[in-house]
């Protein structure tokens, strides 16, 4: 059976999404809203919007900047607060290193992706956030497929698989003690093409690296790595100039480039349709092993 | 896009991790980097085929022990339509995460060995699939490969099955039983041609053509709030909206509504969903609704039409599922959920437990365990306004909290 491209949102999802971002603004003291510039981040934005429409937004978003991140992502972050008047909390990698409590990875793979659980931990706790809504999808990993809607984590923001509440019809249970916290996925049940045909039928901008662009990129492992001054090259790693688009927005030394035409989104939507490699294929920090996500999640990661 | 909810059910080592593994290939869901991993794990594992049923246990605890812990959502779509997939355990001790799946299923999948029959579990998991009124049934007789494909072990199945039809209370639910072989891919997404005798569809074929009759349309209209959206901005200054998801019928423009608990009466004035005005508002759409007049509501209240009010409870009889280690006594004080509206509830009575296979009612126990399914009694702090599950299960059913440690410790739907 070959798949025809379908670009018709399942409008189910986005009242189903409304009426989990409601039930938490309503069942939490303070959430907030995780929010890395990336495609899911927007369409959260996005579903919160309408959800509180003709109220504003009753949370902040809250962005734990690794320092490795694209430029394009950052001026689109910027400006899609102004333009939208929302409240942005920012976190950096940088500061939990200087205080001491994360330690750099180094080598040619070292990456920051797994740091940001700790500063994001920190704000949480600082900022005495009980819920936090993020944009994870249960399709991206099989670790997230096993994930409520309402997660509950410890006050070390720990997931036990073993011990989920079960979650029944669309009743959702917030009810927590001081310090534990409930990570929220209102798009639970979104795939990626669910999102890219949402942002289609929205027209909602999105950051330019999305899009087929000409940039530096090295080669390795069969992955294209977009070339930046936080990539570890070995002299046998010469960067070269290259039409590519990034299928996910995470940090530069963890996101892999795909060789793409795609400048307008039916061609991404096309073009995700066609493709042989999971989204998730090209997160360098998901092939670490079998159970990489698993573990981040334990671990705290969002 | 239609959205199709789909739950499976079965015993260990049946083969649903397998079937939907099969399903998702034969869709052409599983990206080459995805399926590349499958083969590296299978071999690691030692085994001499791709074992699809790695994709779905995704849990380090279930690839090491093989089994389905917990529920697992998958998806995967045809030109057509959208399908989520409650891939749910089929161990005894999870049984509250395979009524966590398939609470919200349109169609329960029920498999069944081809070699063992019907054991204790399929029929655990036919009185949940009709204790929540699932309206579609599918009975896929798996490994069919293994007994030859024989004709007459499928229908001696079938005939075996029958007896749990006859002792069920719910008949309106359609049944289809299916021979397959999810390791072969035979009747999955389509006829491999190992079995000729059977003359219809495949399980995707099926799936495929399952009409939705949007039962909850025509129930009664029931409107839970939310929450109260006062912008209080220049452009809203007067502006007071009830934020909601519509969970039974419909609401339009000018009809009479109560609100419940308060009983008073008003208008539709306006039903909009973000910058878009809409006349009328179906279930499941999350919408928010003006009133004619200020009248007195907030978040747990329910609006309904005038015509249909919802009957008002302090006491209530329920089927429910026990959900957690510590067991349900008589006596005890719960939170009870019903919707979004939360109410201090007391168990009055323990009915009875009812045994799953024979369904006997065993009225002498004291307490309920885990897993357990029963009859009780509760009492509420508040009224609340559900309907009978059976009348109306989207305003029917209800969880429990514990006070103590905030879990969710049953399920229940008025009776």
């Amino acid at each position: 059976m070959t798949n025809k491209i379908n670009w018709e949102f399942p409008q189910a999802l986005e009242d189903e999404a409304i009426y989990i971002l409601r039930e938490t603004a309503a069942q939490f003291e303070k959430p907030v809203l995780l929010f890395s510039g990336g495609k899911d981040s927007i369409t959260l934005v996005r579903l919160a919007q309408k959800a509180f429409y003709p109220g504003k937004v009753p949370f902040a978003l809250l962005h734990v900047d690794t320092g490795h991140n694209f430029p394009e992502t950052i001026q689109f972050r910027d400006w899609l607060v102004n333009s939208l008047g929302l409240d942005l909390i920012v976190r950096n990698v940088q500061d939990s290193i200087d205080q001491g409590k994360v330690q750099e990875e180094t080598g040619k793979y070292a990456s920051r992706n797994a740091l940001q659980t700790v500063t994001l931990l920190d704000a949480i706790e600082e900022g005495k956030f009980d819920a936090c809504i993020g944009g994870a999808r249960r399709d991206e990993e099989k670790a997230r497929a096993k994930e409520r809607i309402f997660s509950v984590r410890d006050e070390f923001g720990q997931w036990n698989a073993k011990m989920q509440r079960p979650e029944l019809f669309d009743m959702l249970n917030g009810k927590i003690n001081i310090g534990e916290n409930v990570r929220v996925f209102p798009i639970s049940n979104w795939t990626e093409l669910d999102v890219w045909n949402y942002i289609r039928r929205e027209k909602l901008e999105i950051p330019s690296i999305y899009f087929a662009h000409e940039r530096e990129i090295i080669e390795r492992d069969g992955l294209y790595w977009p070339y930046s001054p936080y990539l570890n090259t070995t002299d046998d790693e010469v960067p070269y100039r290259q039409k590519v688009r990034f299928r996910t927005v995470g940090d530069m030394t963890c996101t892999a480039a795909v060789i793409s035409e795609a400048d307008k989104l039916e061609d991404i939507i096309a073009e995700i349709m066609e493709a042989k490699i999971s989204e998730r294929g090209a997160r360098i920090d998901d092939k670490r092993s079998e159970a990489a996500m698993e573990k981040r999640k334990q671990a705290g990661y969002f | 896009m239609e959205v199709l909810r789909i739950a499976t059910s079965g015993s260990v080592d049946d083969g649903k991790s397998t079937l939907i593994g099969r399903l998702l290939y034969d869709t052409n869901s599983i990206p080459q980097d995805k399926m590349e991993a499958l083969h590296a794990a299978s071999k690691r594992k030692g085994l001499d085929f791709t074992d699809l049923s790695l994709l779905t246990d995704g849990l380090v605890a279930e690839r090491e022990q093989g089994i389905t812990i917990d529920v697992a959502h998958i998806y995967f779509s045809t030109p057509t339509r959208k399908y989520i997939i409650a891939d749910t355990p089929g161990h005894i001790e999870y049984t509250r995460n395979m009524v966590t799946g398939a609470s919200n299923a349109q169609v329960s999948l029920i498999l069944i060995d081809a070699r063992k029959g019907i054991v204790e579990q399929t029929h655990r998991h036919f009185f949940i699939a009709s204790l929540l009124r699932i309206p579609y049934l599918v009975v896929c007789v798996n490994k069919m490969d293994l007994v030859d494909y024989s004709q007459a072990r499928f229908n001696q199945i079938v005939e075996d099955f029958q007896q749990l039809l006859d002792n069920s209370a719910f008949k309106d639910q359609e049944v289809k039983f299916i021979p397959i072989s999810s390791l072969h891919g035979e009747n999955v997404a389509s006829h491999t041609g190992a079995i000729n005798w059977y003359e219809g569809p495949a399980l995707l074929e099926y799936l495929e053509q399952v009409s939705f009759d949007h039962q909850d349309s025509r129930h009664p209209a029931r409107f839970p709030i939310q929450s109260v959206i006062r912008p209080k901005t220049a452009a809203h200054h007067d502006f007071r909206g009830f934020a909601g998801k519509v969970t039974s019928g419909h609401f339009s423009v000018g009809d009479e509504i109560i609100s419940l608990p308060s009983g008073q009466k008003s208008k539709i004035k306006t039903i909009e969903q973000f910058e878009k005005q809409l006349n009328t508002a179906h279930a499941r759409e999350s919408v928010v609704i003006t009133l004619e007049d200020e009248i007195d509501s907030s978040r747990g209240n329910m609006l309904v039409k005038t015509d249909n009010v919802a009957e008002q409870r302090k006491e209530i009889s329920a089927y429910i599922c026990w959900m957690d280690q510590q067991k349900l006594t008589a006596g005890k004080t719960y939170l009870l959920q019903h919707g979004i509206n939360r109410v201090k509830a007391k168990v009055q009575q323990l009915h009875f437990v009812t045994d799953v296979t024979s369904y006997q009612e065993v009225t002498d126990k004291k307490e309920m365990g885990l897993n357990d399914i029963g009859k009780i009694t509760l009492k509420t702090a508040a009224p609340i306004f559900a309907d009978l599950y059976q009348e109306n299960p989207a305003n029917g059913a209800f969880i429990l909290i514990d006070e103590f440690n905030n879990t969710t410790v049953a399920v229940g739907t008025v009776i």
